[in-house]
C-alpha cells in the first residue's frame, strides 16, 4: 500500500507518521494553512468547514463541506480538499469571498473561512436553481439550511444571508465547478499503525476479529467529539465509511433497507419521499455540515438515549441487519438497546443496514423539543406512526429518545391509542406523559420533559388530521 | 459644531466601505494569535491543572510523574513566580491559588513539546486537596452574607418611602435572571517569547494591551518598559478579554522565561468556560409606584449581582447597572442599593454594555409585567413615562437630547406599522388556538464614557512615509467591531488623503504606551480624537511647505482627496506626494504621536453622583414574534429598530454593530442558558453542543434596521457615537413580545412573568400560567428589598463605569 496523502488545494501531501487521533484541521492548521479555524472541535460552530470532493448523486463529484474537527486527517487519503485559501485570495476573490466581503459578512472574521466553504458547497449545489424565494431560501435557489452549522458571534447573520442570496451560478469556466463533472476519488484503501481503511466488508469484519478493542468510525461526528473533547485514543481505529456493502439503499414493496454508512444527507437523497417520517427528522439533525458526514449506523451505534435516529426507527418498527466474521442475523430495534450505551451488538459486530417493513404507517408525525430551532441536541423526541381507519386508529408505533436510559416504544400509549378516535388524543396523550423515566438536566426539567411528552402527541394529532 | 465634529469636505468618514480586513477574512489569511504558532519555532504548549472541586485548600501539588510523561518539559507552579502572584489589579485573584475558588480552577500549568504531552501531563500532575464549605448560587450567598466589594446606593428625589406611600399603585417583586458567555469564536491565546536580555514580547489576543503588560510585568518581576505586548486582532472580545487575558498571558511569559522557548496558551472552549468570567447573572427586588396615569412616582430596589470569586470588574459593572436602572424613564423618586456576592464560580466581568443592561432589564421586566395591572398596553406605560428634555437621571446627569427618544420611538412606530400591525396580531391571535403572536416596543438609552476620568484618554502614532503612503497604530484593539476601519477613515479625513494611502499596524505597548482597554464602547471616541490630532499636527507642518509652494498663507491650505491646494478649488494645486517629499527635503517632521481626552466628565463614586457619561445613546425596537403553546417554541418574524449612531463614521461598520449586538442581545435573553449544578459547583453547560448560541435560526426573518437622522453629536470625532454596546439592549423587544404572546394564552389582561432566558421551556411555563389565569407574581404593596449597609465603593476600585 502506498503511503497515505491528501491533496490541499491542489497540491499533494503526504501524510506520513501523522498520529490516528490527529484531526483535519488540526493537521492543516500545523502544515501552515491556518484559515480553517478551531471555535469548539465538537462539530457545533463550522469555523472549520472545509470542502471535500466526495462522489455525489447528481453529479460525478459533489464539493461537500465537512467538520475539520471532526474527521482524523488519516480518513481523507487520497481524497481533495479545498480551503478558505484555496478558493480565492485577497486579489482575486471567489464570488462565496467577494459577496461576503463586501457585504459586511465578516466583523471579526474568525467564523468567515468556515462560512465561506459551507456557503461554496451550497454556491456549487448542481441542482441549486433560481426559484421563489421564502424566508430559508434566495432567489438563486440558495438553501440556507446549508450554513445552519456555522456560528457567527458577531454579525447577527443578517449580511451573511444577503451575501448568500446575491450568489450567481458559477461561472461556466469555474475550475472547482468543472471538478465536479469528473469522478471523485476513490476510497484509498489505508492501513498505517492505529488506522485502516479496509477495501471492503470481509476485510473489516477480519480486522475486527483480530482486533477486539478497535473502534469502529464511520463519518466520525461523534467519535471526533470523543477524541476532542474526552481523550478517546483508540489503538486500533478501522475507518468503515466507505464500505461498498454498506451503501446500498434499495425500496421495495416489502421492505426499505438503508446501508449503515450512507450519510444522512445521502440517505435524504437516496430515499426520495420513500420514507416520509425520516423527512421529518433530517432537516431537524443536527446541521448540513454533520449530515455529510453522520450516518445512521454511527447513531445507533452510540446507543445514545438522546439519538434522533431510534425513536423515528422505532415507530417505523425498524430492525437492525448485523453482521460479524461469524455471519449476519437481524434483531428488531426495539431489542437491541439494553442499557444505557449499551445493546446486544457484540464487539466484532457492525450494523450493516437498517430495514423499515412496509407498509409504513399511514399517519406519521415527529417532534423534537430543543432550545434552538437549527443544530441542537433533543430534549425529548417523540415519533408517532398510526393507522387510521374510518376515523379510528387501528395501529400505533410510538418511538421516545431522551426520556428513559435508552430509546424506547411508548407501548401503554400505543394501546391506548388504538381504538381511539382520530385525532381525539387527550386520553392516551395523558398516558404517553407518564412513559419513561424523564430527568433534569442543562437540557430540560423532568417536568418540562413529561410536559413535552404530552404535548407531543397532542401536537402532532392536531397537525396529522387524515385526507 | 465643534472643532472636533466638524466634517471636511470630501471626507472618508462617512462611506460604507467593507472591514479594513474582509478580503484577508474571507481567504483565511488574517492572522490570530494561534495561526502564529506554525511561523514560531520550538514552540511549547501549555495545558492547566484544573482542581474539579468548588472550594478547597490546596495541600499538595506533586509534579514529578507530569515530568516523567514524554515530551513534558516543565511543570508551572506558584513556586516559580518570580515577581507578584496575582493575576490581576486588585491583588484578590492568586495566579497560582493555594486555594481552589471555583470548579475548574487551575492551579499549575504544564509545558509540552506538543499539545498532546502537556495534556497528558496535567492529567498526571497530582494534587491533594481539602474540600471546603461552597457558595454557589446568589441566593446562597445572601443568605451566607457572602459579598465582596462596595455596597453602593443611589438615591435621588424626594423620600422613597414617603413617595410609596402617597402612590395611587404600589407593588413589589423578585426577578433573577442569567449571566451570559462570551462565547466569542476565538478562544483566549497568548503566544509569548523572550527577546534579547531577557526582555519579553507577548502576543495576547487581549482588549486592554497595556494591563495585560502590567500584568506580566509584575508577575515576571520586570520593569514594564522590557515587556511589549502586542494584540494582532481578536476573533471576537465582547468584554471577555478585557481583564481575564492577562494571567493567561503571564503564564505564557513566566514559561518562556523559564525554559527560552516560546510558549503558547490557547485555551480550548472547555477551559475558557470553566476558567474565564462572564456577563454578571443578578437578583433584583424591588417595589414600585405609579400614580393613576400610569406615571412612575418611586423605585425602591437592590440588585444582587453574582460577582464569582474575586472582584474584577464588578464594582463599575453594579455601578453602571444602578446608573442605567432608569433606561429612558423619569422616575422622581429612587432608593437603588447595590451588592456584590461572593460564590465560587468564575469571576464575572465586563459584557457588551457592562451592567448596564442589566439594569435596563430590571425596569423593563417591571414595566412588562405591572403594564396589564395597570390597565395599559405596554406600549403606552413605557411611552408615558419617557424623559423630558430638562430632566436629570436619578445620578444627576441632564438628560441631553431626550427628545431623539421620542424622535426614534415615532419613527418605529410609523416604519413598523406598529398600529397596523397590533390589530393583525389580534386578529391573529383571536383566531389561532395553539399559535399566538405578540408585538412590542421597547426604548434604549446608554451612557457613553468611561467613568473612571483617567481612561479616558486616547494615543495614536502617524507616520507619514517619504513615497507619501501613511501608517497609523492607535492605542485601540481591533475585534471585529470596526475600530480599525473607522481609524483609516479618520486618518484620511483628516490628512485629506484617499482610504487606499493609509495602512494600519496591529495594536503595539511598545508603539503606543499607557493605553485605555477599548471598551465602553469608546474606541472610536478615544482613539480617533487621538488619531485626528496626530494627523492634524503634521497637516499643520505640511501647510507650512505647501503655503511656500502655492504662495498662499499657511491657514489657506487645503488637502483634499490627495492633492493640497489654496481655498480656491480650481487653482494651482501639487499631489500629496510632493508636498510630502518637499517637506522631507526641507527636514520637516513627517510623523506625529496623537493624543485626546475626553472633557467635562466628573463622578463621585462614592455619592453616585456626577456627569459620568460623554452623551448618551438612543435606540428603539419593535420585534414580533410566534409562540407555540404545544411546546413554548417561537420564532422571531420581524425587527425594526432605529438606532442612534450620532453622523455615522462607517455606516455599513456601524449597522453590523447594530444588528449583531442585538442578535447577541437576543441570545442573552431568549436562549443562552448558563448553568452551574448547584451541588458541586461545575458548570454543566461548558461546550458548544450544551450552551446554545443564536444561529441563523434565531436571526429576524425580517430585519429592518435605520440610523437615526440628524443625529450630529457635537463632543465627538467626526459628530458619531459610540455603538458598540447600546443596540445590544433593543432585544428587550423580543423579551417583552414574547410575554405578550404568552399573555394571549390566558384571558385579556393577563400578566406575565417570564424567565431570563426566556427559553421555549420557559416561554411554555408563562404559557401554562396563563392559560391557568395564573397572573404574574408582583405583589401589591409589599415591604421594603434588603438594605444593605455596606461601604460605598471606593474611587480606587472604581476604575471604570463603562467598559465591555
Ligand atoms: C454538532 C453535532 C450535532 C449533532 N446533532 C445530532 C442530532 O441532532 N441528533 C442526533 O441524533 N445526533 C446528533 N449528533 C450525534 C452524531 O452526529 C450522530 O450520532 C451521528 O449519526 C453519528 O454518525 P457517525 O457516522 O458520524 O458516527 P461515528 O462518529 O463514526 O461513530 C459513532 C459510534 O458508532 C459506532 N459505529 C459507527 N458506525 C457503525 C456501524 N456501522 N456499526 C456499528 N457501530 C458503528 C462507532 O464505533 C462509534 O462508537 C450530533 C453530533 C454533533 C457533533
Ligand atoms: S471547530 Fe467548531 S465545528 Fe469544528
Ligand atoms: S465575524 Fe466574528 S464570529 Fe462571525
Amino acid at each position: 500500500m502506498p503511503s497515505p496523502s491528501l491533496t490541499v488545494n491542489g497540491r499533494t501531501v503526504p501524510l506520513d507518521g501523522v498520529p490516528a487521533h490527529t484531526t483535519a484541521l488540526d493537521w492543516l492548521r500545523e502544515s501552515g494553512l491556518v484559515g480553517a479555524k478551531e471555535g469548539c472541535a465538537e462539530g457545533e460552530c463550522g469555523a472549520c468547514s472545509v470542502l471535500v470532493a466526495r462522489p455525489g448523486t447528481t453529479t460525478p463529484t459533489r464539493w461537500t463541506a465537512l467538520n475539520a474537527c471532526l474527521v482524523p486527517v488519516l480518513a481523507l487519503d487520497g481524497q481533495e480538499v479545498v480551503t478558505a485559501e484555496g478558493l480565492g485570495t485577497p486579489d482575486d476573490l471567489h464570488p462565496v469571498q467577494h459577496e461576503m466581503a463586501v457585504r459586511g459578512g465578516s466583523q471579526c472574521g474568525y467564523c468567515t473561512p468556515g462560512f465561506v466553504c459551507s456557503m461554496a458547497a451550497e454556491f456549487y449545489r448542481p441542482d441549486r436553481a433560481p426559484g421563489e424565494p421564502t424566508p430559508e431560501h434566495g432567489a438563486n435557489g440558495f438553501d440556507l439550511h446549508a450554513l445552519s452549522g456555522n456560528l457567527c458571534r458577531c454579525t447577527g447573520y443578517r449580511p451573511i444571508r444577503d451575501a448568500a442570496y446575491a450568489l450567481a451560478a458559477p461561472d461556466a469556466d469555474d475550475a472547482l465547478a468543472g471538478r465536479q463533472t469528473r469522478p471523485a476519488p476513490a476510497a484509498t484503501p489505508t492501513d498505517v499503525p492505529g488506522f485502516a481503511r479496509p477495501a471492503d466488508l470481509p476485510a473489516a469484519l477480519a480486522l475486527l476479529a483480530e482486533h477486539p478493542d478497535a473502534v469502529v468510525v464511520a463519518g466520525s461526528t461523534d467519535h471526533g467529539v470523543e477524541v476532542n473533547l474526552r481523550g478517546l485514543r483508540a489503538r486500533q481505529v478501522v475507518a468503515i465509511d466507505r464500505l461498498p456493502e454498506l451503501h446500498g439503499v434499495s425500496v421495495t414493496d416489502e421492505v426499505v433497507e438503508i446501508g449503515a454508512a450512507v450519510t444522512l444527507s445521502e440517505v435524504a437523497a437516496r430515499l426520495d419521499g420513500a420514507v416520509p417520517l425520516l423527512d421529518l427528522l433530517l432537516p431537524q439533525f443536527a446541521s448540513v455540515l454533520i449530515r455529510n458526514g453522520a450516518t445512521l449506523g454511527g447513531n445507533l451505534g452510540t446507543g445514545s438515549p438522546i439519538g434522533d435516529a431510534a425513536p423515528v426507527l422505532l415507530a417505523l418498527d425498524a430492525s437492525l441487519v448485523l453482521v460479524s466474521a461469524a455471519g449476519e442475523r437481524e434483531v428488531a430495534l426495539a431489542d437491541y438497546f439494553t442499557g444505557y450505551r449499551r445493546s446486544v451488538r457484540t464487539a466484532g459486530e457492525l450494523i450493516r443496514a437498517v430495514r423499515i417493513p412496509q407498509p409504513q404507517p399511514g399517519l406519521v408525525g415527529f417532534t423534537k423539543i430543543a432550545k434552538r430551532r437549527f443544530d441542537d441536541i433533543s430534549s425529548v423526541a417523540v415519533a408517532v406512526g398510526v393507522d387510521v381507519v374510518d376515523g379510528e386508529v387501528t395501529r400505533a408505533t410510538i418511538g421516545l429518545g431522551g426520556v428513559a436510559a435508552t430509546p424506547i416504544r411508548a407501548r401503554a400509549t400505543e394501546e391506548a391509542l388504538v381504538g381511539a378516535r382520530w385525532p381525539d388524543v387527550a386520553a392516551a396523550a395523558d398516558v404517553l406523559a407518564g412513559e419513561g423515566t424523564p430527568l433534569d438536566d442543562h437540557r430540560a426539567s423532568a417536568a418540562y420533559r413529561r410536559a413535552m411528552l404530552r404535548q407531543s402527541l397532542l401536537k402532532i394529532a392536531a397537525a396529522e388530521v387524515p385526507a | 459644531m465643534s472643532a472636533l465634529s466638524e466634517r471636511p469636505l470630501g471626507a472618508v468618514v462617512g462611506a460604507a466601505v467593507p472591514h479594513e480586513a474582509a478580503a484577508l477574512h474571507v481567504t483565511g489569511r488574517a492572522l490570530y494569535t494561534d495561526d502564529l504558532v506554525g511561523r514560531t519555532k520550538g514552540v511549547l504548549h501549555a495545558w492547566p491543572v484544573q482542581v474539579l472541586a468548588a472550594h478547597a485548600r490546596v495541600t499538595a501539588v506533586r509534579t514529578d510523574a507530569a515530568t516523567d510523561v514524554p515530551g513534558v518539559v516543565r511543570v508551572l507552579t506558584a513556586a516559580d513566580v518570580p515577581g507578584v502572584n496575582d493575576a490581576g489589579v486588585k491583588h484578590d485573584e492568586p495566579l497560582f491559588p493555594d486555594e481552589v475558588m471555583f470548579f475548574g480552577h487551575a492551579v499549575a500549568w504544564v509545558l509540552g513539546e506538543t499539545l498532546e504531552a502537556a495534556r497528558l501531563g496535567a492529567v498526571a500532575v497530582e494534587v491533594d486537596v481539602e474540600e471546603l464549605p461552597a457558595v454557589v448560587t446568589v441566593r446562597d450567598a445572601v443568605a451566607a452574607e457572602s459579598f465582596q466589594g462596595g455596597q453602593p446606593t443611589l438615591l435621588r428625589g424626594p423620600d422613597v418611602e414617603e413617595a410609596l406611600a402617597g402612590s395611587a399603585h404600589v407593588f413589589s417583586g423578585e426577578f433573577e435572571f442569567a449571566g451570559q458567555e462570551h462565547f466569542y469564536l476565538e478562544t483566549h491565546c497568548a503566544l509569548a517569547q523572550v527577546d534579547e536580555d531577557g526582555q519579553v514580547f507577548v502576543q495576547s489576543s487581549t482588549q486592554h494591551p497595556t494591563e495585560t503588560q502590567e500584568i506580566v510585568a509584575h508577575v515576571l518581576g520586570l520593569a514594564s518598559s522590557e515587556v511589549t505586548v502586542q494584540c494582532l486582532r481578536m476573533g471576537g472580545g465582547f468584554g471577555g478579554k478585557e481583564m481575564q487575558p492577562h494571567g493567561l498571558a503571564a503564564i505564557a511569559a513566566l514559561g518562556a522565561r523559564l525554559t527560552g522557548r516560546p510558549v503558547r496558551l490557547r485555551l480550548n472552549r472547555a477551559q475558557d468556560i470553566t476558567m474565564t468570567g462572564k456577563r454578571h447573572g443578578f437578583l433584583a427586588q424591588w417595589r414600585v409606584g405609579f400614580d393613576d396615569d400610569g406615571r412612575l412616582t418611586a423605585l425602591d430596589a437592590t440588585l444582587t449581582s453574582d460577582g464569582g470569586w474575586s472582584l474584577d470588574l464588578s464594582e463599575p459593572v453594579l455601578a453602571r447597572a444602578l446608573c442605567h436602572i432608569d433606561n429612558a424613564y423619569w422616575i422622581p423618586a429612587v432608593r437603588v442599593n447595590g451588592r456584590i456576592a461572593r460564590t465560587n464560580k468564575t469571576s464575572q466581568t465586563a459584557f457588551r454594555g457592562f451592567g448596564g443592561p442589566q439594569g435596563m432589564l430590571v425596569i423593563e421586566d417591571v414595566l412588562g409585567r405591572c403594564a396589564p395591572t395597570l390597565g395599559f398596553t405596554a406600549e403606552e406605560l413605557r411611552r408615558r413615562n419617557f424623559y423630558a428634555a430638562g430632566q436629570d437621571t436619578p445620578y444627576g446627569q441632564p438628560v441631553r437630547h431626550a427628545d431623539r427618544l421620542a424622535t426614534a420611538w415615532q419613527q418605529v412606530l410609523d416604519s413598523s406599522d406598529f398600529s397596523a400591525r397590533t390589530a393583525s396580531v389580534e386578529a391573529f391571535n383571536a383566531s389561532s388556538a395553539h399559535v399566538k403572536r405578540g408585538l412590542a416596543i421597547t426604548p434604549v438609552k446608554f451612557g457613553i464614557s468611561f467613568n473612571f476620568t483617567a481612561f479616558n484618554q486616547g494615543g495614536a502614532l502617524v507616520h507619514v512615509y517619504k513615497d507619501g503612503s501613511v501608517l497609523i497604530t492607535h492605542g485601540g484593539t481591533e475585534m471585529g467591531q470596526g475600530l480599525h476601519t473607522k481609524m483609516l477613515q479618520v486618518a484620511a479625513t483628516a490628512l485629506g488623503v484617499p482610504l487606499s494611502r493609509v495602512r494600519l499596524a496591529p495594536t503595539r505597548t511598545d508603539k503606543v504606551p499607557n493605553t485605555s482597554a477599548t471598551a465602553a464602547s469608546s474606541g472610536a471616541d478615544l482613539n480617533g480624537g487621538a488619531v485626528k490630532n496626530a494627523c492634524e499636527q503634521i497637516l499643520g507642518r505640511l501647510a507650512q511647505v505647501a503655503a511656500e509652494e502655492l504662495h498662499v498663507p499657511a491657514a489657506d491650505v487645503r488637502f483634499v482627496d490627495g492633492r493640497v491646494r489654496g481655498l480656491d478649488a480650481d487653482g494651482p494645486s501639487l499631489p500629496w506626494e510632493d508636498v510630502v517629499r518637499l517637506a522631507y527635503f526641507s527636514r520637516v517632521q513627517l510623523w506625529a504621536a496623537g493624543f485626546y481626552r475626553t472633557e467635562g466628565l466628573h463622578w463621585d463614586s462614592a455619592a453616585m453622583r456626577g456627569e459620568p457619561f460623554k452623551y448618551f445613546a438612543y435606540g428603539v425596537a419593535a420585534a414580533e414574534v410566534e409562540v407555540d403553546g404545544f411546546t413554548g417554541a417561537y420564532r422571531v418574524r420581524r425587527v425594526d429598530i432605529v438606532h442612534d449612531v450620532g453622523d455615522s463614521l462607517s455606516p455599513l461598520v456601524d449597522l453590523g454593530q447594530v444588528e449583531g449586538g442585538f442578535v447577541q442581545g437576543v441570545g442573552w435573553l431568549t436562549l443562552e442558558d448558563l448553568r452551574w449544578d448547584e451541588r458541586t459547583g461545575k458548570i454543566t453547560t461548558s461546550s458548544a453542543s450544551t450552551y446554545k448560541l443564536p444561529s441563523f435560526s434565531e436571526m429576524p426573518e425580517d430585519f429592518r434596521v435605520s440610523l437615526l437622522d440628524a443625529a450630529h453629536e457635537d463632543g465627538a470625532v467626526y459628530g458619531a457615537k459610540a455603538v458598540g454596546e447600546p443596540p445590544l439592549m433593543l432585544a428587550f423587544s423580543v423579551r417583552e413580545a414574547l410575554r405578550q404572546a404568552a399573555a394571549a394564552f390566558g384571558p385579556a389582561g393577563t400578566s406575565v412573568d417570564l424567565a431570563s432566558p426566556a427559553t421555549p421551556e420557559a416561554v411554555f411555563w408563562a404559557v401554562e400560567a396563563a392559560r391557568a389565569a395564573e397572573g404574574a407574581h408582583v405583589r401589591d404593596g409589599g415591604s421594603a428589598p434588603p438594605q444593605p449597609q455596606g461601604p460605598p465603593i471606593r474611587p480606587e476600585s472604581e476604575r471604570v463605569l463603562g467598559q465591555a
